[in-house]
């Protein structure tokens, strides 16, 4: 091909799909997508979505990397799994979604302060360092999330539940203190570390 | 029944619809003996209970006229009703078949004259309605069917009511004591032409066919628009009688679907248009039909027909496979939502009923065939190993009415060769 043809074609490659496929997770079952609509139907939280999801398995296949990237779309999945049940092409679309978001947050392009990145963020912080969610931790983080000031509020009118808790002995106030781990946290951060490198290598993170 | 007739010679047939009936009588009419076994108490199968063919809109009941001509006029040609197969063992050119005949209580005497029915009280759901009506126990299958001898239901045999019939009946033609009977036979070919049944709906869960009365079948519509149907031809939607103006079909229902079947039953867009024609037909421009789909799959020339219909006004499309119906309460209308894929315009649209354009799947699928058939992934029967068995029509694949006939054809021709090659090393011997 001439350098021209080859600039003629390359307007119309659409390298966005390949990517998807290549570095997204589920991402191969995007071009199964036949456009019927029934996932948009069917989720109950629909009509809160920019994109639905089948519109969002055509932008990729049109090319649109920044919108679709950038979307908040799929960050509204609450894996209802009703779109994976109604598919008539068996698209694991649920998974698709949060690998979607997964990757446009590993690019850091997902839009910065979308509440569900958030609270995926403070999750898998407070999970990743003992290799047990410290729930107390967990709660303090979300109140705190938006600023001290909001944080004291949020805590004030949680009072009640938090005390009850403490009574039921379902919160321990000494998990402030370093908290409970799992047996060996060496070996544990050491496996999260391999699956990241796994991960990178996979979806080409790192060359 | 004698078995002497049947020689390695005869091809059997098994299925009456129109596929059935093609495929004897092309047979047949080539010399060739030939055995029609039905299961049901008459032939015409699904097409007879069809209002009108698309894209001609003309009526079933001319062709099936045609057929039962050539069927009477015919000598090669034994049909037997009610009757199965059981097993098929042997090889090309020479098997043994056993068939096994239901009691119909009715015999050869009958002259249709119906005076055992007006006696009859019992009432049943009439199979020929879909269960959208009763008839009496004692009952015609159809106006059109053949034999034109009527039914007595096994229900009523040993009660007062089956001999109110007996008793009635002036040409000695009712037999209480009619027994199930068993035949061997010995064949050369067999062709299979066991149709299609229509998926059950109930199973598509989101559309509540199990739930709504006003969510009907495809083939439930069509004995809805025959004036020999259940309401003399109104379109008169199920909870409550009134007419049905604002009709919604859904495509694909059940179809191209890896949770229901996975095949395209490639009629339904095709039935599904020319049912929007029946609205209009009932009421001019006053009827409103909106068609939702994935893809209108109208094959070939076909194509002319969906093209007439988008150019009625009062037919609507909308791009899109509809995600859940509800009811809605107070009127027992139904609310479609979904999203419109043109666009992605979220909807939820009123409609007085809703008719499923459900897929077509192979009759066989549940019933036990010999060991030598193969069928593909959705039970379409292919032929057998052999090469001694053939299928026709919808039995083969989703096929209308036109390529059935043509599907018969052929396997009739397969069939034929089987026979004839068997019958010339015979004569060499």
């Amino acid at each position: 091909m001439t350098v021209q043809n080859q600039q003629a074609v390359a307007r119309y490659r659409n390298d966005f799909l390949r990517e998807v496929e290549e570095r997204v997770e589920d991402g191969e079952w995007v071009k199964m997508c036949m456009q019927c609509g029934v996932c948009a139907g069917s989720c109950p939280l629909g009509n809160a979505w920019q994109h639905t999801p089948q519109k969002l398995f055509m932008m990729i296949r049109a090319g649109k990397r920044e919108e679709v990237l950038t979307s908040d779309a799929m960050w509204m999945c609450t894996s209802c799994y009703n779109c994976i049940v109604r598919c008539p092409r068996k698209l694991p679309i649920t998974h698709i979604m949060h690998g979607l978001a997964n990757y446009a947050h590993r690019l850091n392009i997902a839009p910065k302060g979308q509440p569900t990145r958030e609270v995926a963020k403070l999750f898998w912080n407070n999970l990743a360092k003992t290799g047990r969610v410290n729930e107390l931790k967990f709660s303090l983080a979300m109140y705190f999330k938006d600023g001290f000031v909001q944080g004291i509020k949020n805590a004030m009118a949680m009072q009640s539940v938090g005390l009850g808790l403490v009574k039921a002995k379902r919160l321990n106030p000494m998990e402030l203190f370093g908290g409970h781990k799992c047996k060996d946290t060496g070996s544990f951060n050491k496996m999260i570390a391999k699956a990241r490198e796994i991960e990178d290598r996979k979806k080409g993170f790192t060359s | 029944m004698n078995a002497s007739i049947a020689t390695n010679q005869t091809i059997l047939v098994v299925g009456g619809g129109i596929s059935g009936m093609t495929a004897a009588l092309e047979a047949a009419e080539c010399g060739k003996q030939v055995i029609l076994a039905e299961r049901d108490t008459s032939l015409g199968g699904r097409t007879a209970l069809l209002y009108r063919y698309f894209p001609k809109m003309c009526h079933p009941t001319c062709g099936l006229e045609i057929n039962l001509r050539r069927l009477k006029a015919n000598r090669n040609l034994r049909v037997m009703t009610q009757t199965e197969v059981v097993s098929v063992t042997g090889q090309r050119g020479d098997y043994n078949v056993t068939l096994k005949i239901s009691p119909r209580y009715v015999n050869q005497n009958c002259t249709g004259c119906g005076e055992c029915a007006k006696v009859v009280e019992a009432e049943i759901a009439n199979p020929y309605e879909y269960g959208l009506s009763k008839t009496k126990a004692a009952y015609l299958p159809h106006a059109m069917a053949y034999p034109q001898r009527y039914v007595l239901d096994a229900s009523i045999v040993g009660t007062a009511d089956g001999e109110k019939a007996k008793a009635a009946c002036k040409y000695s033609a009712i037999e209480l004591d009619m027994q199930i009977e068993t035949v061997e036979l010995k064949v050369g070919a067999v062709v299979w032409a066991t149709g299609w049944k229509p998926y059950d709906a109930a199973k598509i869960q989101p559309y509540g066919y199990d739930r709504f009365d006003n969510v009907i079948t495809s083939l439930e519509f069509e004995r809805l628009a025959d004036p020999h149907g259940p309401t003399g031809g109104k379109l008169l939607r199920p909870s409550d009688g009134k007419e049905a103006k604002n009709i919604a079909f859904i495509q694909c229902a059940g179809s191209r679907d890896e949770n229901h079947l996975r095949h395209c039953s490639r009629i339904c867009c095709m039935a599904s248009l020319k049912q929007t024609q029946y609205v209009r037909e009932a009421y001019g421009e006053e009827g409103k039909s909106t068609v939702y789909y994935i893809d209108i799959r109208s094959i070939d020339r076909l194509e002319d027909f969906y093209q007439k219909v988008q150019q009625d006004p009062t037919v609507k499309f909308v791009k899109s496979k509809v995600a859940s119906i509800k009811l809605h309460e107070a009127s027992g209308d139904l609310v479609l939502h979904g999203v419109n894929t043109e666009g992605y315009h979220r909807y939820a649209e009123q409609h007085d009923l809703v008719v499923l354009a459900v897929g077509m799947e192979p009759e066989s699928n549940g019933i036990a065939l010999p060991a030598d058939i193969v069928t593909d992934s959705s039970g379409f029967i292919e032929g057998s190993k052999d090469g001694g068995q053939f299928s026709a029509g919808a039995a083969s694949s989703p096929l209308d009415v036109n390529r059935s006939v043509q599907s018969a054809t052929a396997a009739s021709l397969r069939a034929i060769q089987v026979v004839h090659k068997t019958s010339a090393s015979e004569g060499a011997r």
